[in-house]
């Protein structure tokens, strides 16, 4: 196991040695110590390797991943795990702002809560928040999954496109063009897969409701063109 | 961008230690705002005296006899202390209007940051660390500091545009964002006689919390009410001789973190601002949610 201490190696060391880890890499298992808020630790991983931060991280952390398993035990300021491809990010404390926003793909664990604007933009990323969310969460998110077992803030899913929300708690109120949809089999069946994945057990999927796209700001309404 | 550091102790063996906290806090935020920095320092209140915190661009010049000046006009004894740029006159409390005025009418290029009981106000152009190490930040001691590095945006890069902003006695607040009504606020508030020494938006949230609490209302209070009246972006630090308060904006675009245990409580816009203080591993760390008011008092 590699073991970098950020109390001594520079966090630009430490990044370049995870950039230099490829497909075929035989240091697999990475711990980091002393993060002390640093911003960027461990962003922009392309290689199938295991990284654990012991500590709370400032912004972007595990941002652009690719293919890692990248833990934070503690919690992560804002920008988490920021257009993440493909991979696993999992954070044991809770999550500042734009948590997986803009995210490709992959799977964004948060066992605390997560701030306001969580997945906004999201684009294929599955976001599973054990606690809260903040307002304006999944603002414009155009596909994957949002699963919230806790609350949500105000105007969840404003402007939404295609993604899919799953919130177990109370929403304080959905954003425009967000509607409660209904929870049909398949739908079930998601739900049931990412919390396998996350790791999370005890709770059924009936617990949840489905919210998504009215898609009534999809195309341009004559009818309002007087508000312009 | 700009970078607030706030530290209220609440055990008063860390009472020593608050300058030298601060300023290892303050270090943390240099790259958030390396234009300007500036802190308050409330220590322990002298009875029966008061503060005032001035400043000038000519120390040397500007300083000379304003001691013996005061003095004579009061009829008193006064304490000078120099710090660079900055010096603290001791007067008696009820000599402190006195004293001003005289500094006003025979020192008109002398600035005065601060007044009161235990607050002094310390802040310049120059990067962070810098400014901190001119003041002798370290070596300070007191019961809670709100510190500041600036990144300006809504007025000029000068030592009267750094934080904190001190409008009432033994009062201070730092900002991070901007605000978009301040000049209708300040034509207001001008209205019922708060004066301003800028054009900065800061000082504008300054004095609507001073004037609020010129109404009766304590700190809490004053700033629930900031939420209808401030429009803009906007988290808050305040301190009052025994309080110290936070609030976002409901937006809340602006970072903050905080984090308490018995010993202190404590601000920072990132995390990387609180990791080096004590027990912090034990600490709750958590961010304030947006529109919410967080005070402590003594």
């Amino acid at each position: 196991m590699q073991t970098v201490d950020l109390a001594k190696t520079p966090l630009r060391d430490l990044n370049q040695d995870l950039h230099r880890q490829s497909e075929g890499s035989n240091e697999k298992a990475w711990e980091v110590l002393n993060p002390m808020g640093f911003h960027a630790v461990a962003v922009g991983i392309d290689a199938p390797i295991d990284v654990n931060i012991r500590g709370n991280v400032g912004y972007y952390c595990a941002g652009m991943n690719k293919q890692a398993t990248v833990t934070v035990h503690g919690s992560a300021g804002p920008g988490v795990a920021e257009n993440m491809m493909s991979g696993k990010v999992r954070i044991t404390g809770d999550a500042s702002q734009y948590a997986g926003a803009t995210g490709r793909g992959g799977l964004l664990v948060i066992e605390g809560n997560a701030s306001s604007r969580c997945g906004v933009s999201m684009k294929g990323i599955d976001i599973v928040v054990k606690g809260n969310i903040g307002h304006m969460s999944a603002f414009m998110a155009q596909s994957g999954h949002l699963v919230v077992l806790g609350d949500a803030g105000d105007a969840l899913g404003d402007s939404i496109y295609e993604a899919k929300l799953f919130v177990r708690g109370k929403v304080k109120s959905l954003g425009a063009d967000c509607i409660e949809k209904e929870m049909r089999p398949e739908h079930h069946e998601a739900l049931a897969k990412l919390l396998e994945n996350a790791g999370v057990k005890g709770v059924k999927t009936s617990e949840f409701k489905r919210y998504g796209s009215a898609r009534k700001l999809y195309n341009f309404n004559i009818d309002n063109a007087d508000a312009y | 961008m700009c970078g607030i550091v706030g530290l209220f102790l609440k055990d008063k063996a860390l009472e020593p230690q608050l300058g030298a906290l601060t300023a290892e806090m303050l270090a943390t935020m240099c790259d958030r705002g390396p234009d300007s920095a500036g802190f308050a320092i409330y220590g322990t209140p002298e009875k029966g005296k008061v503060k005032i915190t001035i400043s000038s661009p000519n120390p040397d010049a500007d300083f000379k006899g304003l001691d013996a000046a005061v003095s004579k006009a009061i009829g008193s004894n006064v304490d000078f202390s120099l710090k660079s740029t900055h010096a603290v006159l001791t007067v008696p409390e009820d000599k402190a209007d006195a004293a001003k005025a005289t500094i006003r009418a025979e020192f008109p290029s002398v600035r005065i940051m601060a007044t009161g009981a235990s607050i002094e106000i310390y802040k310049e152009v120059g990067y962070p660390t810098e400014v901190a190490k001119r003041f002798d930040l370290a070596k300070m001691t007191g019961t809670h500091a709100i510190g500041h590095t600036r990144m300006a945006t809504e007025s000029a890069v000068t030592t009267m545009g750094s934080h904190p902003f001190s409008t009432g006695a033994d009062q201070c607040l730092v900002h991070n964002g901007s605000l978009s009504n301040h000049n209708n606020l300040r034509r207001d508030l001008k209205h019922d006689g708060m004066t301003f020494e800028t054009q900065n938006d800061s000082e504008v949230a300054a004095a609507y919390l001073t004037w609020r609490m010129n109404q009766g209302k304590n700190l809490g209070e004053a700033l629930t009410n900031s939420l209808d009246d401030l429009d803009g972006f906007f988290t808050f630090v305040v301190g009052t001789k025994d309080g110290f308060g936070v609030i976002r904006d409901p937006i809340a675009c602006k970072p903050a973190v905080m984090a308490e245990t018995d010993q202190y409580v404590a601000f920072g816009s990132e995390y990387r601002a609180l990791a080096n203080l004590p027990g912090i591993e034990k600490a709750r760390v958590w961010e304030p949610e947006p529109a919410t008011v967080y005070f402590w008092e003594r």
